[in-house]
């Protein structure tokens, strides 16, 4: 089947009619965010201070990417296990949070809030890093710098490949596959 | 007495850790190949068409394949008479996974310590696990392992009671667990026997052998065998969105143990299977 391509960020039409198991192309802006990004925001969140970058309507990528070499946009830029983020994802999908690329499973927490919020999880290929880097166009750093590979930085990304593994629906495509192949 | 000189294993060692992360073995490369060939879902099939091209895309532009490029982990085979000129071994390797990963453009990876999280910038320190074997060489076996996997491996002290049946329901039980986590088509590492910590070293070492060399045991070969089918009848699939590819290979070894003990070590690597050998003669 022919992915369909989406450009960001994601309407409501999209998030709805985006199902469990569907191949994406997506393009427009992301935000690179992981471990210790999210750690920083949240926790310093608690003390009053905002977060770096309005998150409503906007799609978190899970990467921390490997150094450019000169005249490169980015290294080496696949995703990493999204479950390290569930205890900080809830509070983002609050804050207006509509999609997270990355891969491997989410709690049933944050399976819950992505129905309750309206927003979608996409899986890359874990691994398939040199491949998704061509589809980065540009990349910026633009908050925590001190966080060397784990800084958050601004990337245009045009026809990024993804599936839907959680949507809106309760969808879950590690379920569903997983029991159709099992014999 | 054979003498290496310790700019000789620093050289050596920083070209293995490009290599690693560039070049994906051949033996992984071939299991893509023909596992895209008896791949039930279209889904994995794509997965899999996708870690091909990445792989060729890594080789020839001399770039990591996967962003996570890793602890630098050594099992080395040093020879009694082979002597270490101008340093120590541990500090050769050390320097190499710097330089390594620095001229490479690899990720740093390593912090200084679990509890504070900061980087040592240079992703050192290696792991490094030595054997003494007979002779002079010196060989160094390498793999950049990732975190992904790394992070679903899990050991148990199973009682003897349990048996083959109990050893392979607790393999099953990770490699389900693990699911997506780990990055499948995994290569799956079992240790069974020895004590504690050398069982987790066993899981380790048995990722070392490539992929579809059997066991010298043939009842060793036979569980590597009845795994591999039982671990691709779960469903997981590549990525883990379901499918019949989900170990392209598991690898056993043993070892004696305690009449009380039955360690079993289920130690995973996802696909991005990156290792070097290189023999100082």
């Amino acid at each position: 089947m022919e992915p369909r391509k989406i450009t960001l960020p994601l309407t409501e039409a999209d998030l709805h009619s985006l199902k469990a198991g569907d191949r994406v192309l997506l393009s427009g802006i992301v935000y690179t965010a992981r471990d210790a990004a999210h750690k920083r925001m949240v926790e310093q969140e608690r003390e009053g201070i905002v977060f770096p970058i309005d998150f409503a309507g906007q799609v978190i990528y899970y990467v921390g990417p490997t150094p450019s070499r000169p005249g490169e946009v980015i290294g080496s830029a696949g995703p990493t296990t999204s479950g390290r983020m569930d205890l900080y994802t809830p509070r983002l999908l609050e804050k207006g949070l509509k999609g997270m690329i990355g891969k491997g499973h989410r709690n049933q927490e944050v399976k819950d809030a992505l129905v309750k919020h309206k927003a979608v999880y996409f899986g890359a290929v874990g691994g398939a890093a040199a491949l998704i880097s061509r589809s980065i166009k540009s990349a910026e750093v633009i908050a925590y710098e001190d966080l060397g590979t784990e800084a958050i930085r601004k990337l245009t990304i045009e026809d990024f490949p993804v599936f839907v593994i959680n949507d809106i629906h309760g969808g879950d495509i590690y379920q569903e596959g997983v029991a159709k192949y099992k014999s | 007495m054979k003498e290496i000189y310790y700019e000789e294993i620093v050289n050596e060692v920083k070209e293995m850790c490009k290599r690693a992360n560039y070049d994906l073995g051949e033996d992984v490369y071939t299991a893509f190949k023909r596992a895209l060939t008896t791949e039930r879902s279209e889904t994995g099939k794509e997965v899999l068409t996708q870690l091909i091209e990445n792989a060729d895309i890594a080789k020839a532009e001399r770039v990591p394949m996967c962003q996570d490029t890793g602890t630098a982990v050594f099992i080395v085979e040093l020879g009694h008479d082979c002597r270490i000129v101008g340093g120590n071994l541990l500090d050769a390797i050390n320097e190499g996974v710097a330089r390594g990963y620095d001229e490479g453009y690899l990720r740093n990876s390593m912090i200084y310590h679990p509890l504070n999280r900061k980087n040592t910038g240079n992703n050192t320190p290696a792991i490094v696990h030595i054997e003494l074997v007979e002779g002079e060489e010196l060989t160094l076996h390498m793999t950049a392992k990732g975190g992904g996997a790394e992070n679903m491996s899990a050991l148990k002290m199973l009682k003897p009671s349990d048996g083959i049946e109990g050893i392979k329901n607790y393999i099953l039980s990770i490699v389900k667990e693990a699911g997506p986590n780990a990055c499948p088509p995994l290569i799956v590492g079992i240790g069974i026997g020895g004590n504690f910590e050398r069982c987790a070293y066993l899981a380790k070492k048995s990722l070392f052998r490539p992929i579809g060399e059997r066991h010298e045991d043939p009842a060793v070969a036979e569980l590597e065998e009845e795994l591999i089918g039982e671990i691709n009848r779960l469903g997981i699939g590549p990525q883990g969105m379901g499918g019949s590819t989900t170990a392209l290979d598991v690898k056993v070894e043993v070892e004696s143990c305690h009449i009380a003990a039955l360690p079993v070590a289920v130690n995973l690597n996802c696909h991005a299977s990156r290792h070097q050998i290189s023999m100082f003669k």
